[in-house]
C-alpha cells in the first residue's frame, strides 16, 4: 500500500519535474521554443546497441537545429536545469532526514554547520590565493565535512550523542564559523563580489562536470537514505521506544547523520548556500503525503528538485540575473508563513 | 521468562536501584508496586536493555540482555512506556505496524504473518476502529491501548508495561489488565509498574515492593500487601482488607494522622462497625475492639490497622478470658462506641461503659449518646478528652 502510493506520487512528481525542466529550458533571454528544446533534448539521446565490434551508442534522432540553439540548450540551459534538480533534490532530501532526526520542525540540512562550514572552505579558497583541481567545490565540500564533523564529536559523549546538544553544538559552531567567515571577506579584497555572490547561492556557472561531481553522490546516499526510511519513522517515535522497538538508536543516528551530511554538503559545494529548500519542501510534502518516511523521502526530494528549478528559472528571468538563494527565500519564506498559520505545522 | 540478578543501576551518579534479584517464570505476571521514584521504572529500563545495570545482570530466557543487541531484545521483550508524546501524525495502524519493525528486514514489505500480528493486536486491544485515525486526535487513554497494541504486535514472549493503567477510565483499566492476565496465562513473561496497588493485587500473580531502589519483599500479593510493609515502603498507614467482590487485597491508605492520645473501644460488629473502626483510626484514635466473633468484617478490619481486638469464636457463648480481656480493653479507653446491636456478653459492657457514644439504631442503654455516623468522630472526640474537640488535619 505504501509502495504503491510512493510509486504514484513519485511518478507524478517526476512527470513534473520532466515538464517544468523543459519548460524552464524554453525560456531565457534567447528565444527557443518549446519544439527546439524537444529535437536538442532527443537528439542527444543516445540508446546502447550491440553491434557486430561490441556495445556501440547510437543516437537514433537527427533532427536539423540551428547550432546557436543547440549551444544554449545543451551548454546553458541543461546543466543549470540539472545542476538545479540535484541540488534541490540533495537539500529537500536531507532536510527531511534532519527534521525527522532533531524531531524538530525548525531544523534544515545546515543545522549541524555543514552550510556554514562549505562557506569558510569556499570563502579560504576565493580569499587564499590557491589552486587546485575542484578547487571551489573540493574546498567547499571539505569544509563542510569538517564542520559537521566537529560538531558532531563536541556533541559526543561516552558513545552517545543526545539530539539536543547536537542542535546547541551546531549553533554554535555557526555563530563562530559565520566570524571566521566575515575575518575572511574583511580580507577578501578584490574576491569579495565572487565570495558573497557563492555565499548567497546560486547556479549561474553550471557545467556539465559539477552535475557529474553531485550526481553520483546524491543518488547513492539516496538509496541509502531510502533504506533507513523505516528506522527515521520509529526514531520519531523517540529515542527510547525506538529502542524497544530494536533500532540501534546511536549507530542509526550516526549513519543518517554522516549520510545527509555528504548530501548537503555535495548540493552546497556545487551551488552555494541556497536556503529554505531542505525547511520548507519537507513540510509542504509532509502536509500533502503524512509522515511515513518511506513516502515521504522520494517525494521530498522530487518536489525539491522541482522547487529549486523552478525558482531559478525565475531567478535568471529578471533583467539582471540574481542568485536564486534570494528567490527561494522570498517565495519560501511567506508560503512557509502561511502554511505556519493555515495548517498545523507545530508537530512533526 | 526474565532473570534479575543483583542488579544495581546509577544514573547521574546517583544509585537508583540496588542489588535487586528476582524472577519472573514464564505463565507469571508480576506487578511492581512502589511510591514514586522507588526505582520501578528503572527495573524496566534494565530489563528491556534502555539501561546497563552497573552491578548484576538481567537475562531474558537464560541469555544476558546485555549480550543481545536492540534487535534481538526487541524480539524477546516488548515494552509499553509510560506515555509517548510523538509521532502524532502517524495513523494508529501505522504505529501499531511499527511494532512489527523488529522482524522485519530493512527492504522487506510487510507479509502476511506482519499483517496478522498487527490486526490482532488492535482487535485485543479494542482499537481496531481507531486504526485510520491519527494519533494526535486520540485521547490519552486510547493512545496508551495504541501503544499497548504496538507491544503486542511486537510478538515477544516477554511484555514490560510501565504504568499501563495511568491514563486509562477504569473500565479500561480492568480490561488492560485483564488483558494482560490473558497474556501471562498464554505464557508470556509480564511484568507491569503499576501504582494502584488493588489493581495489582486483583490481576498479578506476584507483586515486588521497591521503595528506595530496594526489592523490600516480593511474593504472592495477599502476603506482600500488608499494613507493616506498605507503611514502610510508602510512609503511609494503610488498612488493608479482603475485598469482598474479588477476594484480592483492598487497601485503603489512611489519613496522616497525629498517633492517638486518645483511646476508644468498639462494641458491636459487622461492616457498619468495621467503618467505623476505619473511620477512628483515620482521625488518629487508637481503636480497641470487641469481644468479635471469628470471621467479622470489623475484626478483619481492626486487625489489618493492628489494633488490639478481643475475638472469640462465632455461634458459641463468650468464654470468660476474652470477656476478661474485653473488659480490661474497656476500661483502658477513654470512651466506648456501640456500633451496632450487641447482646449477651458484649450488652453487659455496654452496660457498664462510661462515657458511651452509640450510633441510631443500635438499641442503646440509657445513659448513651446516640450521635449519627457523621458526627461520630467529633463526638467521641468530645466525650474522651472531657469537652475538648480532637484537630482533625
Amino acid at each position: 500500500m505504501v509502495l504503491a502510493r510512493t510509486v504514484r506520487w513519485s511518478a507524478g512528481l517526476a512527470a513534473l519535474l520532466v515538464a517544468v525542466a523543459l519548460a524552464s529550458a524554453t525560456l531565457g533571454y534567447a528565444d527557443v521554443g518549446p519544439l527546439a528544446v524537444a529535437r536538442v533534448v532527443l537528439n542527444a539521446l543516445a540508446v546502447p546497441t550491440v553491434d557486430g565490434a561490441g556495445l556501440a551508442w547510437r543516437r537514433p534522432f537527427g533532427f536539423d537545429v540551428a547550432p546557436t540553439t543547440r549551444t544554449i540548450v545543451r551548454r546553458i540551459r541543461l546543466p543549470r536545469i540539472a545542476l538545479g534538480a540535484t541540488v534541490g533534490f540533495a537539500l529537500a532530501l536531507a532536510g527531511t532526514v534532519m527534521q525527522g532526526f532533531f524531531r524538530n520542525p525548525m531544523a534544515d540540512p545546515s543545522i549541524i554547520g555543514v552550510s556554514t562550514g562549505a562557506a569558510v572552505g569556499a570563502v579560504a579558497f576565493i580569499v587564499v590565493p590557491l589552486s587546485f583541481p575542484f578547487g571551489l567545490p573540493a574546498s567547499a565540500f571539505v569544509g563542510a565535512l569538517l564542520a559537521a564533523f566537529g560538531v558532531y564529536l563536541v556533541a559526543t559523549e561516552g558513545g552517545r550523542t543526545p539530539v539536543a546538544t547536537l542542535l546547541l553544538a551546531g549553533i554554535a559552531v555557526q555563530a563562530f564559523l559565520g566570524a571566521v567567515i566575515s575575518y575572511l571577506l574583511l580580507q577578501a579584497g578584490d574576491g569579495l563580489e565572487t565570495a558573497v555572490f557563492w555565499l548567497m547561492g546560486h547556479l549561474q556557472h553550471s557545467t556539465w562536470w559539477r552535475v557529474k561531481l553531485a550526481v553520483p553522490v546524491v543518488a547513492v546516499l539516496f538509496v541509502v537514505l531510502v533504506s533507513y526510511a523505516r528506522d527515521l519513522n520509529v526514531l520519531l517515535l523517540g529515542e527510547e521506544d525506538a529502542h524497544t522497538l530494536g533500532i540501534e538508536v546511536e549507530r542509526t543516528k550516526r549513519v543518517l547523520l554522516a549520510t545527509s551530511s555528504v548530501v548537503t554538503a555535495a548540493a552546497v559545494a556545487v551551488s552555494g548556500v541556497i536556503g529554505f529548500v531542505g525547511l520548507i519542501v519537507p513540510h509542504m510534502m509532509r502536509l500533502v503525503v503524512g509522515p511515513d518516511h518511506r513516502i515521504l523521502l522520494p517525494t521530498s526530494a522530487l518536489a525539491g528538485a522541482v522547487f529549486l528549478v523552478a525558482t531559478d528559472t525565475v531567478a535568471r528571468m529578471g533583467p539582471a540575473e540574481m542568485p536564486v538563494g534570494i528567490v527561494t527565500a522570498a517565495l519560501g519564506a511567506p508560503f512557509f508563513l502561511y502554511l505556519l498559520r493555515d495548517r498545523e505545522v507545530h508537530e512533526l | 521468562m526474565i532473570d534479575v540478578d543483583g542488579v544495581a543501576v546509577s544514573l547521574g551518579g546517583t544509585e537508583v536501584l540496588s542489588d535487586v534479584t528476582l524472577s519472573v517464570d514464564d505463565g507469571q505476571f508480576l506487578a511492581l508496586v512502589g511510591p514514586n521514584g522507588a526505582g520501578k521504572t528503572t527495573l524496566l529500563g534494565a530489563c528491556n536493555g534502555l539501561l546497563s545495570p552497573d552491578e548484576g545482570t538481567v537475562a531474558v530466557d537464560g541469555t544476558p540482555v546485555s549480550t543481545l543487541s536492540a534487535r534481538e531484545i526487541s524480539r524477546r521483550v516488548a515494552t509499553v512506556p509510560q506515555e509517548s508524546h510523538l509521532g502524532f501524525d502517524f495513523t494508529v495502524g501505522e504505529l501499531v505496524a511499527m511494532g512489527r519493525t523488529p522482524h522485519r528486514s530493512r527492504f522487506g514489505t510487510a507479509d502476511e504473518t506482519d499483517r496478522a500480528a498487527v490486526a490482532s493486536a488492535l482487535q485485543r486491544t479494542d482499537t481496531a476502529r481507531l486504526a485510520d485515525r491519527t494519533v494526535g486526535e486520540l485521547s490519552g487513554g486510547q493512545r496508551q491501548r495504541v501503544l499497548l497494541a504496538r507491544a503486542l504486535a511486537q510478538t515477544t514472549p516477554v511484555v514490560l508495561l510501565d504504568e499501563p493503567t495511568a491514563n486509562l477510565d477504569i473500565n479500561h483499566q480492568v480490561r488492560t489488565l485483564a488483558l494482560a492476565r490473558r497474556l501471562a496465562e498464554a505464557g508470556k513473561t509480564v511484568v507491569a509498574a503499576i501504582h494502584d496497588l488493588e489493581l495489582a493485587g486483583r490481576f498479578c500473580d506476584r507483586a515486588a515492593l521497591l521503595a528506595d531502589g530496594r526489592l523490600l519483599d516480593v511474593g504472592p500479593p495477599e502476603a506482600v500487601f500488608t499494613a507493616e510493609r506498605l507503611e514502610s515502603a510508602f510512609d503511609v498507614r494503610t488498612a488493608v482488607a479482603t475485598s469482598p467482590v474479588t477476594g484480592s487485597p483492598a487497601v485503603t491508605p489512611l489519613a496522616d494522622s497525629p498517633p492517638g492520645e486518645c483511646r476508644v473501644h468498639v462494641l458491636g460488629g459487622g461492616e457498619r462497625a468495621a467503618r467505623v473502626v476505619g473511620r477512628l483510626v483515620d482521625a488518629g484514635v487508637e481503636v480497641t475492639a470487641g469481644v468479635l466473633p471469628d470471621g467479622d468484617a470489623a475484626l478483619r478490619t481492626a486487625r489489618s490497622l493492628s489494633s488490639e481486638v478481643v475475638s472469640a469464636p462465632s455461634f458459641r457463648p463468650v468464654g470468660a478470658d476474652a470477656e476478661a480481656a474485653a473488659t480490661d480493653l474497656l476500661e483502658a479507653a477513654d470512651a466506648t462506641v456501640l456500633a451496632a446491636a450487641v447482646d449477651g456478653t458484649n450488652a453487659a459492657l455496654a452496660d457498664r461503659a462510661r462515657p458511651l457514644v452509640a450510633l441510631p439504631g443500635t438499641g442503646p442503654p440509657s445513659h448513651a449518646t446516640v450521635v449519627r455516623e457523621p458526627d461520630l468522630v467529633d463526638a467521641v472526640a468530645t466525650r474522651a478528652s472531657g469537652g475538648q474537640p480532637l484537630t482533625r488535619r
